[in-house]
């Protein structure tokens, strides 16, 4: 009998998604009364994580199935963390738009679900599964505000798109399945002979369907019209929360039964990378609205992390999983400050809404001014950081073009960083906003900025908390 | 000697600008305000005169060396100060201050913001002369971007978002190759500590490819031509104390650069592109020396002498030898004051006239002779006038680029002469000559706080120009012992 202690968050998470949905129809009116709940469970779900599996070493459960090691923990505790903050910020947006309903928290959970059971999977069909499950989740959610056209738009689209790339995931299992005899991570690697060519088909069909889930390019094209049509809430999960399950998924993927066929793959993943870095930079320029901004800026943050995963070394893994991590802060921290753009509980995301911002609010564009450099990799703030340690892991494998064509898309991204800071500081004055901003929104904007700010005094714990993520 | 004098150096306007940041800003003159950042600065260059009062000058090796592990078992945070240094500190802590004072006149609105912004550039640019550590280096370097793209875009002129972005990108292209040049470097020898790296030595072939690296980015900062585009849009559209601190210390930190981790960490490459930084210097100091002189603006035609003047600098460092080396370091200092005055001389008739044009003036010299008098100082230590400081540096790379190649000395050496012919012109034109703008004729002569930050950079520029012996007691021992280590290394290979 399997150790069931270390499945416990995914199971209370999945009987509170069950209980919550009871309740909902039984109860009149616990919108929130269900986001409490949910609150609850995600905290609790947080801290049987930290309490049951944090500190062991790799265990797989159910026939191999399920793998439990420090980076399913570490990753579990970001994605809880992150749809935590999430849910919380969530509230008074969605009230403001009369969608306050008991779907949401629910729909958040179910996708928390779906990406915990990716982070563990050790399996082709748990991994599978795990996607599926998050995935539809994530379409209702693109879609929350429905009496918007934009926001049904971008589910629609998400969901044609999306599915079309899981058949092409599940294709690829197929091959895989077929050529390999066997559909666990664990036995596919050691019965891989390195001659198989005909896997390489069954690697790049799965490469593009994760693609396609962490919107690299040139599978990228859903996302920033996913990204501004989606309610900013959901925007603001869908750019932090999925890309993490999603990246554990691309590293377990390559390293456990691939990693001997990394000849195979790494130029993919090279070209994935260099291309979303020049890309992001590049389309990021003539944007103007922030959501399409944040979008294409993620895709560039995709590239960088995806460089990490490219150099087939420890090294490269644990770099980008800093790099992810820090970018979570990040988007957290930018999109607080995009929420507390508000005036009369209309929402503003243009550019031209933070004209002169400083003049009014000087410390929420404060705040933005050190998330846009931090962004931008300008030191000593955090995205720094995590920019040094991914091209510290490429230029150990002597990756150098990869380097400088990353290095200089940072430049190129830089200038439409600059270009919001310019706005915000150089340019003429509008209306005030709203400054009586929920305790969430306060404490989120404040808990990142500071983390972003201040990274650079204790630099090393993140690190140690890392390092100890070993997969090869 | 176990108090942490460096990081106090530079931890200290920082919390002079934190302290600031939690004060209510108030519309119009924040004498509070001033007078925090002020306090602070002033205690910072006590500081500093204190570090120069104790500082060995018999030893080369780096003093005040504090260390601390910062990412394990990766980098260490480390600071310390050898001869060469400690003078660019001193520099930075003595200009900080002026530039504050300047302030008065210049910046109307946000001044507290102005202020906090520059206590943080100033922590950066200590930060960065003290480093031992390429990552803390590179981190210094690179911050001290932020609050400059501020001054400029914020509190700058009519076109300052163009130079604000023109300056911080170019900037940043050229850094981002040195990241990935120290990166390197830490793979090929295990380690970013400068002074293991100058005993470990890097292996010759890989040397011309991290020299240029880092080239790219000193190469931007100090300007060198062709990529000195930047610096004379930024000098225009920055406000005075942006330009003075620009002009001063920014581009010192480029020399500096050169000289710690450019020549002591590649001798061979260094030997190898000599010719390279010899060309783009003649043609700096020549070229720019001729755009220079064609200027109707009085900020551009200076920033155009400061490229001519770092073309000097690097042509001196690049001599490899005693006296070229010195004299670099000792024109870095004489140009951080002398153009950090011309700068502050520019702000006094613009906040009279609100115009930088030369031709708006002419014949200023009845109705403003106090001013006039220490233009023409500043002019003068500029064109290099023997007796001033502008001299010494000036001559010192002049001779050692003499013992080195020719040629390239007799070229320069037409720079000097175009030099004292744009310097002269301009104050010709702007002090002399018949008074055609009777607007002029409501100046009014320099008021005390524009009187006490002139003279205090009048003072040394007379000083040093007569007397540079306390400068060559601190910097000889170190230059010497680099270029020993240089020509070891050199033979060795």
């Amino acid at each position: 009998m399997d150790n069931l202690n270390l499945v416990l968050p995914e199971i209370l998470v999945s009987l509170s998604i069950m209980f919550l949905l009871i309740l909902g129809v039984f109860k009149k009116n616990s919108s929130l009364l269900t986001f409490n709940l949910s609150l609850v469970t995600i905290s609790v779900a947080i801290i049987l994580t930290i309490n049951e599996t944090f500190s062991l070493n790799r265990i797989t459960l159910f026939n191999g199935g399920i793998v439990i090691d420090q980076m399913a923990s570490l990753m579990k505790i970001i994605t809880l963390i992150g749809a935590f903050l999430v849910l919380g910020i969530s509230s008074t947006y969605l009230k403001s738009f009369k969608i306050f309903k008991i779907e949401y928290p629910i729909l958040i959970l179910s996708s928390v679900l779906g990406m915990m059971i990716m982070i563990s999977s050790n399996d082709l069909m748990v991994f599978y599964m795990g996607l599926e499950l998050q995935s539809l989740a994530l379409y209702v959610l693109a879609t929350f505000n429905k009496d918007q056209l934009k926001s049904s738009e971008a589910g629609l689209k998400y969901f044609v798109l999306s599915a079309l790339s899981s058949g092409l995931l599940l294709y690829g299992c197929s091959l895989i399945y077929g050529f390999s005899g066997s559909t666990n991570f664990d036995i596919i690697a050691n019965q891989l002979t390195s001659d198989e060519y005909a896997l390489t088909f069954g690697i790049v069909f799965i490469l593009v369907g994760l693609a396609f889930k962490i919107s690299a390019v040139p599978f990228h094209m859903w996302a920033p019209d996913v990204y501004e049509g989606s309610p900013t809430t959901v925007t603001l999960f869908f750019t932090m929360v999925p890309k993490i399950a999603a990246l554990t998924v691309f590293i377990r993927f390559l390293y456990v039964p691939f990693l001997n066929l990394i000849d195979q793959w790494q130029m993919i993943i090279v070209f994935l990378s260099i291309a979303s870095m020049i890309f992001g930079a590049i389309a990021a320029i003539g944007q103007t609205n922030i959501k399409r901004l944040v979008a294409y800026s993620s895709i560039g943050h995709v590239g960088y992390t995806l460089a990490g995963l490219a150099t087939g070394s420890n090294d490269g893994i644990q770099s980008s999983i800093i790099y992810i991590s820090i970018y979570v802060v990040m988007n957290l921290a930018l999109f607080s400050c995009l929420l507390m753009l508000k005036r009369n509980d209309q929402y503003y995301e243009d550019f031209d809404d933070l004209s002169g911002l400083s003049k009014n609010h000087p410390v929420l564009s404060l705040s933005l001014l050190i998330i846009l450099f931090s962004l931008a990799g300008i030191p000593p703030l955090a995205g720094f950081f995590a920019k040094f340690y991914v091209f510290k892991a490429v230029i150990e494998q002597s990756m150098y073009f990869l380097a400088i064509v990353g290095l200089l898309s940072t430049v190129i991204a830089a200038f439409y960083y600059l270009r919001i800071i310019k706005i915000i500081y150089f340019d003429k004055e509008k209306e005030k906003y709203d400054s009586d901003h929920g305790i969430w929104l306060k404490f989120s904007l404040t808990f990142s900025t500071i983390l972003i700010l201040l990274y650079f005094i204790f630099p090393s714990k993140l690190i140690e908390v890392v390092s100890r993520i070993i997969i090869i | 000697m176990n108090f942490p004098i460096l990081s106090s150096l530079i931890l200290l306007p920082i919390v002079g600008a934190l302290f600031l940041f939690f004060t209510k800003d108030k519309e119009g003159n924040n004498l509070t305000a001033k007078y925090v950042a002020l306090f602070t600065t002033i205690v910072n260059f006590f500081i500093s005169i204190y570090l120069w009062i104790s500082f060995d000058q018999t030893t080369s090796s780096f003093q005040f060396v504090e260390e601390r592990v910062w990412i394990k078992d990766f980098i260490n945070y480390k600071v310390g100060v050898d001869g060469i240094s400690i003078l660019f500190i001193l520099l930075t802590t003595f200009i900080t201050p002026l530039c504050i004072v300047s302030v008065n006149n210049t910046v109307k609105n946000r001044l507290r913001d102005f202020l906090i912004a520059i206590l943080i550039m100033e922590s950066f640019m200590i930060g960065v002369f003290c480093a031992l550590d390429l990552v803390v280096f590179y981190l210094f370097f690179e911050a001290g971007l932020i609050p400059m793209f501020l001054i400029i875009g914020i509190w700058g002129g009519p076109k300052r978002v163009y130079s604000a972005f023109k300056f911080f990108l170019y900037t940043l292209l050229g850094s981002v190759l040195m990241l990935i040049a120290i990166i390197s470097i830490y793979w090929i020898s295990g380690t970013t500590d400068v002074i293991a790296l100058y005993e470990l030595g890097i292996d010759a072939k890989y040397q011309n490819l991290l020299w240029l690296a880092f080239f790219s980015s000193f190469a931007v900062k100090t300007p060198m031509w062709p990529v000195h585009t930047w610096l004379p849009d930024a000098h225009v559209e920055a406000p005075t104390a942006g330009s003075v601190l620009l002009a001063a210390i920014l581009l010192k930190m480029a020399g500096y650069g050169f000289i710690r981790f450019s020549i002591g960490l590649f001798p061979v490459a260094s030997e190898v592109f000599t010719p390279l930084v010899y060309t783009l210097s003649v043609i700096a100091i020549i070229f720019t020396s001729f755009i220079a002189l064609m200027q109707e603006d009085m900020k551009k035609l200076i920033a155009y002498s400061s490229v001519a003047h770092m073309g000097f600098v690097t042509l001196g460092i690049f001599t490899l030898q005693q006296q070229g080396l010195e004299g670099s370091i000792i024109q870095m200092l004489s140009h951080g004051l002398v153009s950090a005055a011309l700068f502050l001389c520019v702000g006094v008739v613009y906040d009279r006239m609100h115009s930088r044009l030369i031709k708006t003036y002419g014949g200023i010299v009845t109705i403003i002779p106090k001013y006039s008098i220490l233009f023409m100082l500043f002019t003068l230590a500029a064109l290099g006038l023997p007796g001033t400081f502008g001299f010494v540096g000036e001559f010192l790379i002049l001779m050692g680029t003499f013992k080195d190649n020719f040629l390239v000395a007799v070229i320069a050496s037409f720079g000097v002469i175009l030099g004292a012919a744009y310097m002269l012109w301009l104050y010709k034109r702007v002090i002399f000559g018949k008074l055609v703008n009777e607007d002029l004729k409501q100046m009014v002569d320099l008021n005390r706080s524009e009187y006490l930050m002139l003279t205090c950079l009048a003072v040394p520029t007379l000083f040093f120009g007569f007397y540079p012996e306390p400068l060559f007691n601190t910097i000889e021992v170190s230059v010497t012992d680099l270029i020993n280590m240089h020509n070891l290394n050199i033979a060795s290979k």
